[in-house]
This record gives structure tokens, sequence and C-alpha cells, in this order.
């Protein structure tokens, strides 16, 4: 455990952060989709019809921010300094002035665009990780992020053929993921609840039993390729070794637990109970265990029930993603905006590369002080890019930009083509007989 | 459609659409016929019964194949005609007039959809195959079937999502569609199809879902357009013949749902710990035990016992204090103040857009996904055998009735479990069944405070 020295974040330095590192252009472009008054196609309404709140120094919350530009954006935010940016769907009208529309009952006020958003936590997996408890991270823990960005973002591309995602540190203990295709972004709740509980696997808390219950001749497809391409590695190769699931009485015991043949867990502790002195010092212990439990519940031997899919059912459980249900299953779930400062940390929510998130090191991630250090340290060079490029930032703003941004905003522009045309074609045909 | 007067003559009906329109009806569009304003009511009541009668098969935690002999049984009893050749007019007509009476508030529109899906799904499966792809048809979905080529490259994941199942592996003949999996929420969720590149592949046996859900899309924009047309021309129209029946239709079936909480069972502050003991049913007793121990609930807990506690009656002001007085403890005033209050005042109807949320329902419970962290949900479904009987021991059930209880829990009889439960401690019968928290409480207060009982059973028929 990596104990966080003084918080890295003091809120009078949000100031020159605001005024010179976050990339108001860039959130301003993303939020437009495309609808940046350029084509004739485009709606001008659509970016001011989104929702952002700010948290304020104090705790004071403000709800309901709407901008029409990127300046109001921009100014509003330098002005404010807020804690945290956190933004909402895009409503059928200007959040601002919704009191108007909620007539009764037939409420006019209500979303109609929202990126299909995931919140991975770190405190969720506290039963499953011997080194850190609650808000703390490390590297021993981290891969168990890394892991649900691999299987998450595999099926979003594989399965549901979402192409622009987006994947965002959250700055202290977790990751954000922000699917922006317009096919996500006009998903009902109904459906993103499906695609929520179609990722769900363990369902549990002290009060259930059997957490990970994996019931079946065979696994889904999408549980198979996950064990096979991510979730089997990890925890033979890494977890097992790093998290020394099976090195004491404690930890083998609520392995054990998992197993619902009393006989082969009284076999597998009775090794286990005296070998302590015998295993070579060669081999990790963690790892002969595994292979001395696994030889077990595999044999065939043993040919009971529940025995089935034991070896997958405990892999699942230490390794699977365990997301938030409810933030991704409603469109007015509010998410923290990418490139905010944590309060807790100082760290910037900065974009992770899913095909690079091995190397994600969340103890590497620039903070506040650090930034603002670099840009006394370069002195004020104007820098076409923005200040932020001679900075840490750099990297996470440019990997934003290509990896996400821009793809993004080609293929919005050709959507708002394509529709444009087609209302143009049906509009010529309704006019001839 | 054209209402007639009763004196006129029978119920027209052009032969030719007797041929095209599918024995299960689509509801697409007001057929051409007359109806004799007599008929426009008693049609309605009719379907009515039928969609009353789903209504309360489900909240009662009916099973799939006791709902199917449910619907087939009311539908024999209520849409009978005598003139066989009048059934699908029945059909039709009752369902038309129903729209009219149900599309004119989001609470009626969402009511009827979710009946008139479930009625339509349970007719399509008593279909034959050929009626079955008659209607399939209708929704363009035989042309999305899978081709040799394409199935013999996915046949493997196919066979793995079918044997996931328990089911057979899919053999050479086997027929899929290839759907948006838009279209197919329920499979999705439950890992029930493959799905590749945003298609989901849907087995002959699946397809209710498919066509329930398309059906459900279908009604849904239907019943708005409907009620804009009544807003905007019929109802003034109508206004001395058919608006007051229409408005007389629909007052009656609602039911109880606990959001006006009943005078009776008003709760103070002082009362609360010994309340929760003698009349809270298992699920918000063990949310409030873990408030108490742990000064802490999370969301899901906050919303259900939360609501709850306003439906037994307790006011904003004691609510605050009560939710304060717990979380103070752990999370101190200020944080109180600013993190939860709000929510709070929210669920009262005080805050933002001022909805005032109603209680949750066992079924709704019941259904809910509690996870890590989570006390929320419905006992008997969540919790493993062995918390639950050790949750039930100490609320005082005997040895006895704890094994009829863990009985109907393994059937998954949820609600039948907690009304045994409600037997067992207050010693009475319980006839009506348990579908909503605040009706057990409400009922268990009946029994252990009986002299406020007639003011009690004054406002129960009342309502009724």
């Amino acid at each position: 455990m990596i104990p966080q020295q003084q918080s890295d974040f003091d809120h009078n330095y949000l100031k020159p952060y605001y005024g010179k590192l976050f990339p108001f252009a860039d959130i301003f472009k993303w939020m437009t989709y495309g609808h940046d008054g350029k084509h004739p196609g485009c709606d001008q309404s659509y970016f001011g019809r989104r929702e952002f709140s700010f948290t304020l120094k104090g705790d004071f919350y403000l709800r309901f921010q709407s901008f029409n530009n990127a300046l109001e954006l921009e100014n509003s935010i330098k002005e404010k300094c807020p804690l945290k940016i956190d933004i909402g769907p895009v409503y059928t009208v200007d959040p601002a002035k919704r009191h108007a529309y909620a007539q009764g009952d037939n409420n006019v006020f209500a979303p109609v665009e929202r990126e299909l958003i995931f919140d991975i936590d770190m405190t969720d997996y506290d039963d499953v990780r011997y080194c850190c408890r609650g808000a703390d991270v490390c590297l021993n823990c981290w891969p168990l992020m890394t892991i649900a960005i691999k299987v998450i973002d595999a099926s979003l591309r594989d399965d549901f053929g979402f192409n622009h995602i987006l994947w965002v540190y959250s700055g202290r203990r977790g990751v954000h993921c922000w699917v922006c295709d317009g096919k996500a972004r006009r998903l009902t709740n109904e459906q993103r609840a499906s695609i929520a509980d179609y990722y769900r696997v363990y369902k549990g808390n002290e009060n259930s039993h059997k957490k990970v219950s994996l019931m079946g001749a065979a696994l889904h497809p999408f549980l198979a390729t996950s064990y096979t391409n991510v979730l089997k590695d990890y925890f033979e190769k890494i977890l097992l070794t790093s998290q020394n699931l099976l090195a004491t009485e404690e930890r083998y015991e609520k392995i054990l637990s998992m197993i619902p043949d009393e006989s082969i867990a009284s076999e597998l502790r009775g090794k286990w109970q005296d070998s302590r002195r015998s295993s070579s010092a060669k081999e990790d212990i963690n790892v002969v265990r595994w292979e001395q439990c696994k030889q077990l519940l595999q044999s065939g031997k043993h040919k009971a029930q529940g025995l089935r899919r034991c070896v997958e059912e405990i892999v699942f459980f230490f390794t699977y993603p365990r997301l938030d249900m409810e933030v991704s299953k409603h469109m007015n779930h509010l998410l923290k905006a990418p490139f905010c400062v944590h309060p807790k940390t100082g760290r910037v929510c900065v974009p992770i590369d899913p095909n690079q998130c091995d190397d994600f090191d969340p103890t590497t991630v620039p903070t506040l002080f650090q930034l603002l250090e670099e840009l006394n340290n370069e002195g004020s060079r104007a820098d076409v890019n923005g200040e932020w490029n001679g900075t840490s930032l750099g990297n996470a703003i440019a990997l934003f930009r290509t990896s996400f941004l821009e793809p993004l905003q080609k293929a919005c522009k050709e959507e708002i083509e394509r529709s444009y045309n087609l209302k143009l074609q049906q509009s010529k045909n309704s006019v001839g007989w | 459609m054209e209402i007639v007067r009763p004196q006129s003559h029978r119920n027209l009906f052009s032969s030719n659409d007797a041929v095209s329109v599918p024995s299960l009806p689509l509801y697409r569009s007001a057929p051409p016929l007359e109806v004799r304003l007599e008929d426009f009511e008693s049609f309605a009541i009719d379907r009515l019964r039928v969609l009353k009668g789903i209504s309360d098969g489900l909240s009662r935690g009916k099973k799939p194949e006791e709902m199917e002999k449910l619907v087939k049984e009311l539908w024999k009893v209520n849409m009978r005609h005598q003139h066989a050749s009048e059934v699908l007019n029945k059909d039709i007509i009752s369902h038309f007039v129903l729209r009219l009476v149900y599309c004119r508030t989001e609470d009626l529109r969402k009511w009827f959809l979710s009946m008139e899906c479930a009625l339509f799904r349970y007719r399509f499966r008593f279909l034959t195959p050929e009626a079955q792809r008659a209607v399939m048809d209708n929704f363009d979905l035989t042309c999305r079937a899978v081709n040799n080529v394409e199935f013999e490259s996915i046949k493997e994941k196919l066979g793995q999502v079918a044997r996931s199942m328990g089911q057979p592996s899919p053999t050479v003949d086997a027929i899929f569609y290839k759907v948006p999996f838009e279209e197919v929420p329920e499979l999705v969720a439950g890992r029930k199809v493959f799905i590749s590149q945003g298609y989901a592949y849907v087995a002959m046996n699946q397809v209710v879902s498919l066509v329930a859900t398309l059906f459900r899309s279908q009604l849904s924009k239907t019943l708005i357009l409907t009620n804009r047309k009544w807003t905007s021309s019929i109802r003034e129209q109508e206004k001395h013949r058919l608006t007051p029946i229409v408005e007389a239709l629909s007052s009656s079936y609602l039911g109880p749902d606990f959001s006006q909480p009943r005078e009776y069972a008003e709760i103070s502050l002082k009362d609360i710990d010994q309340v929760a003991k003698s009349s809270f049913p298992l699920c918000m007793r063990h949310l409030f035990d873990k408030l108490k121990e742990d000064h802490h609930l999370k969301h899901g807990g906050r919303m259900q016992l939360g609501l709850f506690l306003k439906g037994v009656g307790l006011n904003l002001e004691d609510a605050l204090a009560f939710w304060r007085a717990e979380f103070s403890k752990k999370v101190g005033l200020e944080k109180f103040e600013k993190d939860y209050s709000y929510n709070i005042r929210h669920n009262y109807g005080k805050e933002g857009k001022r909805t005032d949320y109603t209680p949750y329902s066992c079924q709704k419970i019941i259904s809910s996904t509690p996870g890590a962290g989570d006390q929320h949900g419905c006992p008997y479904r969540h919790f493993s055998e062995e918390n639950l009987r050790a949750a039930l021991s100490r609320m005082g059930v005997n040895s006895r009735a704890m094994e009829d209880v863990m009985d109907k829990v393994r059937n998954r009889h949820y609600q039948l479990a907690c009304t045994l439960t409600f037997e067992a401690l207050h010693g009475m019968t319980c006839d009506a069944g348990i579908n909503h928290p605040n009706q057990y409480f409400s009922d268990s207060q009946k029994i252990l405070q009986p002299k406020k009982d007639s003011s009690a059973q004054n406002l129960v028929t009342a309502r009724e």
C-alpha cells in the first residue's frame, strides 16, 4: 500500500489549472459531436441542451448548467473554479429552461441523448484484494482495473459493435468508460440496463452466499472469451502471487469455501496444512497450490454437479469486472468529466489507452502541483497547442485527441452529412408525385 | 371505428379483412367497424378484467407456466362472444377503447402498456407455428433469418450459448434471426443470445421476446399519439357521449399504491423502534436494523426504506430527523445536510422535478439487484438460506413455520414466503397474500391495533 503523503491538492491552484491547462476546446469539440454549425445539417441547439454540473468549494452543488458555446463554458469554469465538473445528458430543451416545460404529467423535459457510461471502482473489490482497502490503490491491485478495461473494451467493440470508446482514470481508485457512438447515446434506459446486466456476473454482498455462479454445460461465448483471453492469465500469472491468494490459512480457506465438495476441500486442506516446509523455495507457493487445486477439481474423478465450473468460478470471483449497475442504467446519471483534478489525490483524470492499459500506472499520473511546477519551470512559453504541451499533461491530451476525439469527430460529421442528404432526398421524393 | 346508437344495425364487417388479419391482432389501425354504444363500454370492461387479472397474477409473483394458464382462462371467460365471428371484433374494439382510456397520463400508459404486452406475449405462445410466423411477417422478421453460410460460421458460438442455458446445441436446420441487440433487451440482459457486431442471434424459441419488444415499442408510440388526439379533439367532441364513459373506466382499476399515507397508520419518530419490531416486513426490518448498526445505508437501501417509511405515514420533518440521527453518527451533521438531506426531500417531492415517488411494491423489490455493500432487495430472494433462517428466527418465526417458509423460498415463491412469515408472527391468516411492504405493515397494524379498525375499513372500501 502506497500511503498518500499530504494530498497534492489545493483549491487555490485550480485557478491556474483552469487558466492554462484544462483543455476546454477539446471538451467542447467532443460535446458538440459535430454540431459546430459548419454544415447545414448541424443542430445549433445541441450543445446548449447538454447538462453540466459543478461542485464548488464548500460543497455547493450547481446542477443543470448549460452553455451556448465554448467561450461560455470556459468563462464559467474559470470564474467558478469548480472542484469537480460532471457531465449529464443532452435534454429535449435547454436545461436552464426546464421549469417552463415540466407541465403536469406530460413531461417534455427529458434526456434524449447520453453516452453509455461505466464506472468501475476498486472498493467493490475489497473482498478479493489483500494489499489495500477502501480508497487506497497500489500496483498490486491495479491489475484488477486493467482486467476490467480489457474485458469490457473488447466486448463493447466485438459484441456490441461500438467504436468510439473513452477510458478515463477516475483520479483515485477506479476507471470510467464513455461509449460515444450515436447508437450508444440514443440507447433507452432499458437497453442500458440490459447491457449492464449482460456484463454482470458477481451477484452478491455479505448477505448472499454464492457470489459467482456459472451454471450450464458451457460458458456464454462472452464469458468464455473473457476467461481465455484475459482472466485466466491475469489470475494465474499475476494475482495469485501478488495477492498471495493461497499462501496463508485464512486466505486459502476463503477459496476452499467456494468448493462445494467437502471431500476435495478436505484433501486440499490436508495437503496445505503440512506443506509449508516441503514446498521448494523456487516455486511460488500460491502457484503450486493452485495447480493442486485445479488438478483435483478438473480430474473428472469427482463428477458432482457444482464442480463443473468451480475453477472458472474461483477465477471469475477474483478477477471479473464489477461494474456499478446504477451508473449505467439511467440516462440522467451524471459522471465526472475527464481532465478534472481529484480533490483527494490531486491527480488529473487522464485518459487510458485500452491498447496499452497494461502500462498504465496510477501512481505516476500527473498531479496538480507537479503540473504547475512544470509550467513555472518552462516559463510562459506560448505554444500553438496550448500551454499544456510542455507539461506531463501533453501526452494525455495528445492521446485524447488522436485515439478518441479525431476519429469520433470524423464519424459524427459523416453521420450528420448522411442524415442531411437523406432528408434532402426524402423531401425531393415527397414533392414529386 | 364508428360508434352507433343501440337501435342501429348489427356490427358490419368487411369480409376481406377477416382473412388478412392474423388471429392475434397487432392493433395497428382502427378497423372499419361499427360499434354499439353499449358494447363500447362492456367490451372494454371485459378486457379490463383480463388485464387486471394479469396484473394481480404478476404482483403475486406467479411463475410463467402459471401465468400462461391464468391468461388462457381469463381470456376464455371474459372475451367470449355469442357469435364466434364476433370474437375477433371484440378483441380489437376493446383494445382500442382501452387505448383511449389509458392514454391520458403517464402512469396509466405505463400500466396499460405492461399489461397489454404481457397479454400479447402469452397469447403469442399459444399460437400455432404458422400463426406465429404470420405475426412475425407483420413485423418484417422472417426476412432476417440467418442464411446457411453465416450459420456455419457462428454455429459453435450458438452452441455455447444454448449449452450455457442447459439446452442442446442447435441443429443444422435450426432457424435463427439476426436483429439489432437493442430489440431484445431481455435476452441480452440474461446472456441468452450470441451477440456480435451489434447484432443478436435469436433462436426460434426466443422469438416471443423479440416480438414482444417490437409490439411494445409500437404500442408505446401509438399511445402517445392517441393521447394527443384525445386531448386535441376527441375529448371535446365526445364530451356528452364517450368521454364520461372513458373517464369512468380508468379510475377504478389502479389499486392502492400507498402514495397517500393512510391516516390510521401515521407513525411518529418515537414509535418507529417499536413498530419496526412488530409490523415491518423482513426486507424493511433488515434495512432498519442495518441502519441502526452501521449508521449508514447505500442508495438502494435508502430508497427502499425511505419510501416505505413515507408510505407508512412518516412526514418529511420526522423523516429528516430520523435519517439525520442515524447518519450523523457516521458522517457528521454537516455532511448529512449536504449529501443526504436533498435526496430525502427529493423523495417527498420537494426538490427537483418534484415527482412524489411511490413506495416500492414487492414485485419491484424482488426484481432489484443488490450488489456489494447493499442491504436492499427481498431477503427471501437475495439472502442465502443460512442468513435467511437467522434473520427469520431473529424476527421470532418458530421452527415449524420456518420450514414452510423455506419450502416456499426454494420454489421461488418469495411473496408467499413473506405471507407465511406474516401469518406465523401474527397468528392469523392473510388471504390476500402480501404484494406490497406497506400492505404488510398496514395489515399488521390492523391486527395489533384493532381499535382503529373501523376507520381503516371505511378507508379501504372507499378506495376500492
